[in-house]
């Protein structure tokens, strides 16, 4: 019996842009349906009645909500091809705690970024680049935060990197001069189909980040 | 070889109980270790130097961090005895969503109303209650979370129920008559030693509110 794959999604969001990526890792077939968020559709409502918010994989009329947790279950139920967690417990733990990390610091300190000015942007910014840092410290000398290949944290983070253009030219400054080593890391993934095929134009976020602001009365 | 357990932990901590309950569930020796929190550990600040908090849990010298990540660990690396997370992707997948729920919502908003009072004190916690009524809304019927028996979102929650106590005094009001079947799924889950042995006396919680609130200037 085939597998009926849905994904709820919003083009721009580094959250579904996990989601798409763990699916493209693995090849599977699945229709993608982008969501006005102004106006949420009838089947999202009623695929994530507790959030409201896009990604939501629906797999076989099952939804599965939240993008981390998606990728998760993306990676039990799809095992065999490009597996994203690893089999040890401890290093799979390891994985959890740094994919926590970027949900927990990165988002938020990058939304704070591009929402605010004057001091208390300068303050946002200083945080988002220690954040950065850090995450590049944990990379060290690994091609990938998987090591060899791309794992979980990959998947987690590397959708920020369409987020970049947005930030640097928000706060004013150059991540290149700050983590070079993750800059490099993040086009070393870009060469993967799965990553640049997911992740849009980084002018075409600023774009869309510039209306969001106008809306929102920031500037 | 034997193993080597250690928790750093705090009596009064949520986050900790978690650990606490998840290594009983599944009898584990361990040296449980209490931390001050003005006064941070080496061992505290080596294991966990990024997030320097506990609960932290330290399996043959190797740290893992993270309420959450910990119990999804001790219930990888001890699987045998009280599985807490299903084995079925999709239901580990929704327990996994009920779980994060509760740590962005409900204890997140839990911990909001401390350091706030009067009209916004009010507002919080008529937001905690609505989180709550959720998950009693998700119970549906069920004796635990995890159905028959206690499961990974039971372990994740049932902590918060020593802080009723100190809710209920400070917010004047009760939770028997907003979410009555939540408050019997507690006491349920305060009928097994691993929770009822984890979790500090409602009194001692309140008092250390109390300090708190002083300590933060509030009363």
């Amino acid at each position: 019996m085939a597998d009926e794959v849905i994904l709820l999604d919003k083009w721009v969001s580094p959250f579904g842009m996990r989601v798409r990526i763990a699916l493209a890792e693995k090849g599977i077939k699945y229709e993608y349906r982008d969501e006005d968020l102004r106006n949420k559709g009838e089947l999202l409502l009623k695929m994530n009645p507790v959030h409201k918010k896009i990604p939501v994989l629906i797999h076989n009329g099952k939804p599965v909500c939240e993008s981390n947790i998606i990728v998760q279950y993306v990676d039990e139920v799809w095992h065999d091809k490009a597996p994203l967690l690893p089999s040890d417990p401890y290093l799979r733990a390891q994985a959890r705690f740094w994919a926590d990390f970027v949900d927990k610091k990165i988002y938020d300190t990058g939304r704070k970024l591009w929402t605010t000015k004057g001091d208390e942007q300068k303050s946002a910014t200083e945080e988002f680049i220690g954040y950065l840092k850090t995450l590049e410290a944990e990379l060290g000398d690994k091609p990938y935060y998987g090591g060899e290949k791309m794992n979980y944290v990959d998947v987690t983070m590397i959708p920020f990197y369409s987020w970049f253009h947005t930030y640097e030219a928000s706060g004013n400054f150059s991540i290149e001069s700050h983590c070079p080593k993750l800059m490099a890391w993040a086009k070393r993934c870009m060469q993967h189909e799965s990553v640049s095929k997911t992740l849009p134009e980084p002018e075409k976020n600023y774009e869309f980040v510039l209306q969001m602001k106008k809306r929102l009365g920031i500037e | 070889m034997a193993e080597e357990v250690i928790l750093l932990d705090t009596w009064v901590s949520p986050f900790g109980m978690r650990a606490r309950i998840a290594l009983a569930e599944k009898g584990i020796k361990h040296e449980h270790r209490e931390e001050d929190l003005g006064n941070k550990s080496d061992l505290l600040l080596k294991m966990n130097p990024i997030h320097k908090t506990i609960p932290v849990l330290i399996h043959n010298g190797k740290p893992v961090c993270e309420s959450n990540n910990i119990v999804q660990y001790l219930d990888e690396v001890w699987p045998d005895k009280s599985p807490l997370l299903p084995s079925d992707p999709y239901l580990r997948g929704q327990a996994r969503f009920w779980a994060d729920f509760v740590d962005r919502k409900v204890f997140d908003a839990g911990r909001k109303v401390w350091a706030t009072k009067g009209e916004e004190q009010k507002s919080l916690m008529e937001e905690f209650i609505g989180h709550l009524k959720t998950l009693e809304a998700e119970l549906d019927g069920k004796l635990y979370f995890g159905g028959e028996k206690m499961g990974y979102v039971d372990v994740t929650m049932v902590p918060i129920y020593s802080w009723f106590h100190a809710y209920e005094v400070s917010g004047n009001f009760s939770f028997e008559s907003h979410c009555p079947k939540l408050v019997a799924w507690a006491e349920r889950c305060m009928q097994h030693d691993s929770v009822s042995k984890a979790l500090p006396s409602p009194e001692k919680v309140y008092q250390y509110v109390l300090q708190l609130r002083k300590r933060l200037g509030i009363e």
